[in-house]
């Protein structure tokens, strides 16, 4: 049974199209990020879902029912806000019962719940405090035991970790995927970290420009891209791009280098691409990539230590192209290197339709 | 270049600043002192000169009197008159407010029209509305004079408690409309709370438009709602003892809004610098 499906939906502010035309149907218990770049419409998307916006045409289904046109209220979800959102006029307690406390719930069954839902956040200590004598990591904690104390079909959640710092996003990105574990709750997760979306997704959904690029499981999106844009957004370091020319048996780069493409038939030869290869599928020579890889000698322009590997800038085919090396291969700038590359793992991308071939 | 050591000098200024503060209290005090003392001074001591800078001996016939006459009810019309119509313009007040800013109602025009209502000097209204009030029937009465002080501040509160609840980080908001909450329930648990200090500092000042006013009060008073503005006036004839009425009435007037402001001082610093940040 699908918890939300959203049919065609559209959503316009004033002149301003957000959201162009989405359908998604999102399964019970999944863990669903939607991902994409500043601007492409998640926030507006999600309060879409939540009934903080206005639908401007098609419709929205939680949990079997319409809600196209229902008060948030009615909806039967809960939400994590970027900025936590917490009642600086309530004790973490209060604010932990709060949705509880509008609902009606019996004074008995609130204290049962804040109870469990503040032990499993490790809060239990902090429920008399408030708001301002809390950590950011603290007040985050609060915020998502203010929605998960809650039984909503749908639990959604617009940037929740985006004002902590990187240790701390690193723990409470943890955190929710135990949480989610546990619950086995049907989430909604927004986010521009593709880090975030990689680890936490059951399958991500990519929005560009108000639209789906493309969705699936994060390997999917990571390994069969469909578009340049997937290709590019996903991974980190980024995919290098390059522009080449399609050959009998390969492609063949702008300064005249030729590299073989195995396994591959069919290709228009004297076509123009580019030509995708990700930093982890470039080696230093003989390290170990398996067959299928070429190898090209370089000169190395800069290198950027990240203490277990090293990301390499070198030039290949007219373009500069990084490479995440074993920690210890290079060592500085200028230095001459010789590299494989796992031409099995490339993509090849219609320069005229951004589509991969 | 002075003869006296650093220090020195030092001491010589602080001290001198000591002095002007304390000449300062002193003639901003006085006043106050004196209308006080007034009330509690005999006809011959208020007339005695040189004047009685401290009476023998404090005594209450000047309040007895007016207890006596009832005509300190008048201080009671006014409580009444200045409390019931404040807490009608903060209710109705707060939710234009919130209105105005949640839904735009009425955009951007609205708000500067009623605002601009605050503006039009009441001497220019009073003898219409008296005109008017006279056809109604509604001619010292509390009713009448609680709905003219009602819609005269009601600007001042929409206009105030606007900018305390453009403040309010919406997400609060939305957080509390996922939760559960109605619109009403959002006003009352979110936005009330949330612009707590804006809203008794407004209380204050609304309070204290009506406890002061006088002149609506002598024009549409004329025995049974008379409040102790106008009591005051009366004062002002041939009587011997008019100058310890006027002090002692002018007395009891004083002390609620001493003891409100006093009450509320907290909100009152904060709710005035919350809306200084913004709007
Ligand atoms: N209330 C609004 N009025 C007009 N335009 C808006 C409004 N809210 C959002 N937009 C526009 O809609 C587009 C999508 O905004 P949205 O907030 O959904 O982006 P986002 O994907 O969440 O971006 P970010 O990652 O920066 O949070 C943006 O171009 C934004 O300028
Ligand atoms: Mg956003």
């Amino acid at each position: 049974m699908s918890d939300l499906k959203i049919t065609n939906l559209h959503k316009h502010y004033g002149a301003f199209h957000a959201v162009k035309g989405i359908d998604l149907d999102v399964p019970s218990g999944e863990f669903t990020v939607l991902v994409g770049p500043s601007g492409c419409g998640k926030s507006t998307l999600l309060r879409t879902i939540a009934g903080l916006e206005e639908t401007s045409s098609g419709s929205i289904e939680i949990g079997g029912k319409d809600v196209t046109w229902a008060r948030p209220r009615d909806r039967d979800i809960a939400m994590v806000f970027q900025n936590y959102a917490l009642y600086p006029y309530l004790n973490v307690k209060d604010n932990i019962a709060f949705g509880l406390r509008a609902r009606k719930f019996a004074e008995a069954e609130v204290e049962k719940r804040v109870a469990r839902a503040a032990e499993m956040l490790g809060i239990g200590h902090l429920l008399t405090r408030f708001p301002r004598e809390l950590s950011g990591g603290q007040r985050q904690r609060v915020a998502i035991g203010r929605a998960i104390v809650r039984d909503a079909i749908l639990y959604l959640f617009d940037e929740p970790l985006s004002n902590l710092d990187a240790q701390l996003r690193d723990d409470m990105r943890v955190e929710i995927k135990r949480l989610h574990k546990e619950l086995k709750r049907t989430m909604i997760y927004v986010t521009h970290d593709q880090i975030e979306a990689m680890t936490l997704a059951d399958r991500i959904v990519l929005l560009r420009d108000g639209l789906i690029e493309q969705q699936g499981t994060p390997l999917d999106l990571f390994e069969r891209p469909k578009t340049r844009f997937v290709a590019g957004f996903l991974g980190s370091p980024k995919m290098n791009f390059v522009p080449a020319t399609l050959t009998a048996a390969g492609v063949k780069l702008a300064d005249g280098t030729a590299l073989e493409l195995p396994g591959r038939s069919g290709l228009k030869a004297g076509q123009a691409v580019m030509l995708g290869l990700r930093p982890q599928h470039i080696a230093m020579a003989g390290t170990h990539l398996a067959k299928g890889h070429v190898r090209v000698p370089v000169v190395i322009e800069l290198v950027q230590p990240t203490g277990s590997r090293v990301q390499a800038t070198m030039p290949l085919g007219g373009t500069s192209i990084i490479a995440e090396l074993g920690a210890h291969d290079v060592s500085r700038p200028g230095e001459k290197a010789e590299i494989d590359i796992d031409m099995t793992r490339a993509v090849l991308i219609d320069t005229t339709s951004d589509k991969i071939i | 270049m002075s003869a006296l050591p650093l220090h020195r000098r030092h001491g010589v200024r602080l001290s001198f600043r000591y002095l002007i503060a304390a000449l300062l209290v002193v003639i901003f005090c006085f006043p106050v002192y004196w209308l006080f003392i007034i009330s509690f001074k005999t006809p011959d001591e208020i007339f005695a000169f040189p004047p009685v800078w401290y009476p023998e001996s404090i005594q209450f016939s000047n309040y007895k009197v007016l207890f006596k006459d009832g005509d300190a009810a008048t201080v009671g019309n006014s409580l009444i008159l200045a409390s019931v119509s404040t807490f009608f313009a903060m209710i109705f007040g707060t939710i234009a407010a919130y209105s105005l800013v949640r839904f735009k109602t009425g955009g951007e025009n609205l708000a500067v029209w009623i605002i601009s209502q605050r503006m039009m000097p009441p001497v220019a209204i009073v003898f219409p509305i008296f005109l008017l009030y006279v056809w109604l029937g509604w001619v010292d009465s509390y009713f009448g004079l609680i709905i003219l002080y009602t819609a005269f501040s009601l600007p001042y509160v929409i206009w105030m408690m606007r900018g305390y609840i453009e403040d309010i980080p919406l997400e609060l908001e939305e957080s509390a409309l996922v939760d559960g909450c109605t619109r009403w329930e959002v006003l009352w648990k979110v936005v009330l709370p949330m612009a707590r200090s804006g809203l008794f500092a407004t209380a204050v000042f609304t309070f204290i438009f009506a406890w002061n006013d006088f002149l609506f009060a002598l024009v549409l008073t004329r025995t049974e709602v008379t409040t102790y503005t106008v009591q005051v006036t009366h004062y002002f004839g041939g009587q011997s003892n008019f100058w310890a009425k006027i002090a002692a009435m002018s007395v009891l007037g004083t002390i609620p809004v001493f003891f409100t402001v006093a009450v509320m001082q907290r909100y009152l610093v904060r709710g005035i610098s919350m809306g200084a940040v913004k709007g």
